[in-house]
């Protein structure tokens, strides 16, 4: 090393140029080869989660069919080309004739922690939001968590109406949260004694979801409907 | 100079006491107190820091000499950051949940101290071998700093160890040890337990001091 | 996510602190925060850093999204950020030589400051737009800045008070820490 300093016969500049450069590529196939090594695993992985999830709020689904329900109106397959930005995603499960059982859609709201993201369930039929499951959570255990297992909870929402306007553009009443015991319409969510944050953070999550994909998917029903 | 192998297992074991980064450095805080939530989260967070550790050593000390020293931090940031980014997608590929339970300090082990520390101060100046069995050293002990507040924290938080519930259905579990006041109490009482110790051994050789003098 | 830029703020500052709710930039809180009057510099230089580094991400985000280089992301990141400590550096160097002196090993160290990568990394996650991101930044910072400045203050005090030798040092900032994230837990859902 000390012999460089005495007697550079390459100028500094070119020896750190060829050492970043060794290095960056050295590094970049690496990384590559990492990516490419594990992405078939990491996307059955997503897959599989997902279709966990679906299936948990859809107990009578026995597959699913992901669309993309776009900005401008109409749905599309997903995996059938560009997807336009500000598109919804949404999963319609069918059951075993390919019959249509409901839509289930993420939707993400601040939690307590962070991020509390949902997979909320969809009836056309009610008009109603029927369950939820939690995708991803890190709220506090045995207080915000309880979001998983309390029954009045769970019961709150099994009936959620998620009925639109008369001109179809947005919820006719917003979804809200209240405190806990003193739920009265059928759009509220009656939350957990002590897990208010939380509680709220699923009523948000499924208000902002649905007033953005429900107006776009009621009147696409027909195309979901069936399994193609 | 001694022989070869008891220098490695003083290479080994020297980033498991003496030079302990948890108890003895106070690096690498900030992963140690979010993800030591439960004993498995502790346990996967060391394993994936020694992955890192140990990999990025060695390709930090293969290419010693050639990196000329004013771009040598940038290098190994670099090749940190590589190892990194191959753990958060094997972690991925492994199990979604426990990608979930890490968050986004799989990806912060980048710029946890101890490893730019060890490839500035060790890795760069020593071959591949003795580099990456002190990397390896320095992980264990960082697992077992990680271990000693995981398990502390899920034994009193949750009633649990790994999963297996000990005190059965009517243990009130002392939830704020899960959460962050939790983790700087948990952490600082190990430290008050290691200062303790360590004083109580100064003032024993003092006293045979006094007693022989 | 709708989160309101207030929000934001509020959360980022009080409810969920970088330093003591998330567990973002903890060696430095506890290395620098010994005295008042490098704490507030170093907290201010931190935000700074955060400011240019949340900018820098946002785009680079939007680049490598656009070239499906999303493996790329992380070691991008890293090397915005170190730039941009060395920006921070020679700035600082040129205007306030005191300071920098003052701060020493600490500036090079903010390159190795979780919350400076932290905030772009959740930003990212959150899919935080523009405005929201450059909320988070400064939000974050000053939440840095406020856990700093407090762990300092009580330090600063503490040094003239009776603490028991075995707990002097570091286990007692992290006491200290533990008893201040438990009086910021009272913060929680303040931002909506």
């Amino acid at each position: 090393m000390s012999a460089d300093i005495t007697a550079p016969q390459i100028t500094p500049t070119a020896a750190m140029i060829r050492t970043l450069g060794l290095v960056s590529t050295i590094c970049g196939l690496i990384i590559v080869g990492a990516y490419l090594g594990t992405f078939d695993a990491v996307q059955a992985n997503k897959r599989l989660a997902l279709e966990r999830e679906v299936f948990k709020v859809f107990p009578a689904a026995r597959s699913m069919t992901a669309f993309h329900a776009l900005p401008a109106g109409g749905v599309a397959a997903a995996g059938s080309g560009e997807v336009p930005a500000g598109s919804v995603k949404f999963y319609a499960a069918y059951d075993e004739a390919g019959k249509l059982v409901g839509v289930a859609a993420e939707g993400a709201a601040k939690g307590y922690a962070d991020t509390v993201r949902i997979l909320f369930g969809y009836v056309p039929d009610c008009q109603c939001v029927t369950g939820f499951g939690v995708v991803a959570m890190r709220e506090t255990p045995g207080i915000g968590d309880k979001i998983l297992t309390d029954a009045d909870f769970r019961a709150s929402l099994k009936a959620l109406d998620v009925r639109l306007n008369a001109d179809m553009s947005a919820l006719a009443n917003e979804v809200r949260t209240v405190k806990h015991g003193t739920k009265t319409k059928d759009w509220e969510v009656d939350a957990i004694a002590g897990a208010t944050i939380t509680s709220r953070a699923v009523g948000k999550a499924i208000n902002e979801a649905a007033q953005v994909l429900l107006p776009r998917l009621v009147p696409q029903l027909d195309n979901v409907k069936e399994k193609k | 100079m001694s022989t070869a192998a008891p220098r490695t297992w003083d290479e080994f074991m020297e980033g498991i006491w003496r030079q302990n980064p948890v108890f003895v450095m106070a690096l690498g805080m900030c992963p140690m107190l979010a993800v030591t939530v439960s004993a498995v989260n502790a346990l996967s967070m060391g394993v994936a820091t020694a992955f890192v550790l140990i990999c990025s050593c060695g390709l930090v000390s293969l290419m010693r000499k050639m990196v000329p020293k004013e771009v040598r931090i940038a290098t190994y940031i670099v090749i940190i950051a590589t190892f990194v980014t191959v753990v958060d997608y094997v972690i991925q590929a492994v199990s979604l949940a426990l990608y979930d339970a890490l968050g986004a300090f799989i990806q912060l082990i980048v710029v946890n101290c101890i490893i730019l520390g060890r490839a500035e101060a060790h890795a760069s100046k020593n071959p591949p071998w003795p580099a990456m069995v002190n990397a390896a050293g320095m992980s264990v002990g960082f697992a077992i700093g990680l271990l000693a507040l995981g398990v502390v924290r899920e034994i009193l938080g949750a009633g649990t160890l790994f999963g297996v519930s000990l005190f059965g259905a009517d243990f009130q579990p002392w939830v704020i040890m899960l959460l962050p006041p939790g983790g700087f109490f948990v952490l600082g009482g190990w430290l008050l337990l290691f200062s303790w110790i360590e004083r109580r051994k100064q003032r024993r050789v003092a006293s045979e001091v006094a007693q022989h003098a | 996510m709708h989160e309101s830029a207030f929000q934001i703020l509020i959360n980022a500052l009080l409810a969920n602190n970088l330093v003591l709710a998330m567990f973002l930039g903890l060696c430095p809180f506890l290395g620098v925060s010994g005295r008042l009057e490098t704490a507030f510099p170093m907290g201010v230089a931190t935000t700074f850093v955060m400011l240019v580094a949340s900018l820098c991400a946002y785009g680079l985000n939007i680049l490598l999204t656009a070239f499906d280089l999303e493996f790329l992301r992380l070691i991008s990141y890293i090397v915005i950020i170190a730039s941009a400590v060395q920006l921070v550096e020679m700035v600082l160097k040129k205007y306030s030589p005191g300071l920098f002196r003052a701060l020493g090993i600490y500036l090079p160290l903010i390159t190795t400051n979780c919350a400076v990568l932290g905030v772009a990394l959740f930003q990212t996650s959150r899919d935080y737009d523009f405005v929201q991101s450059v909320t988070f930044a400064i939000g974050g910072g000053a939440g840095f800045t406020l856990a700093l400045v407090l762990m300092a203050s009580v330090r600063e005090r503490l040094q003239l008070s009776n603490v028991p030798d075995v707990a002097q040092g570091t286990a007692l900032s992290l006491m200290l820490a533990g008893i201040l994230s438990l009086a910021f837990m009272g913060f929680a859902g303040l931002g909506g």
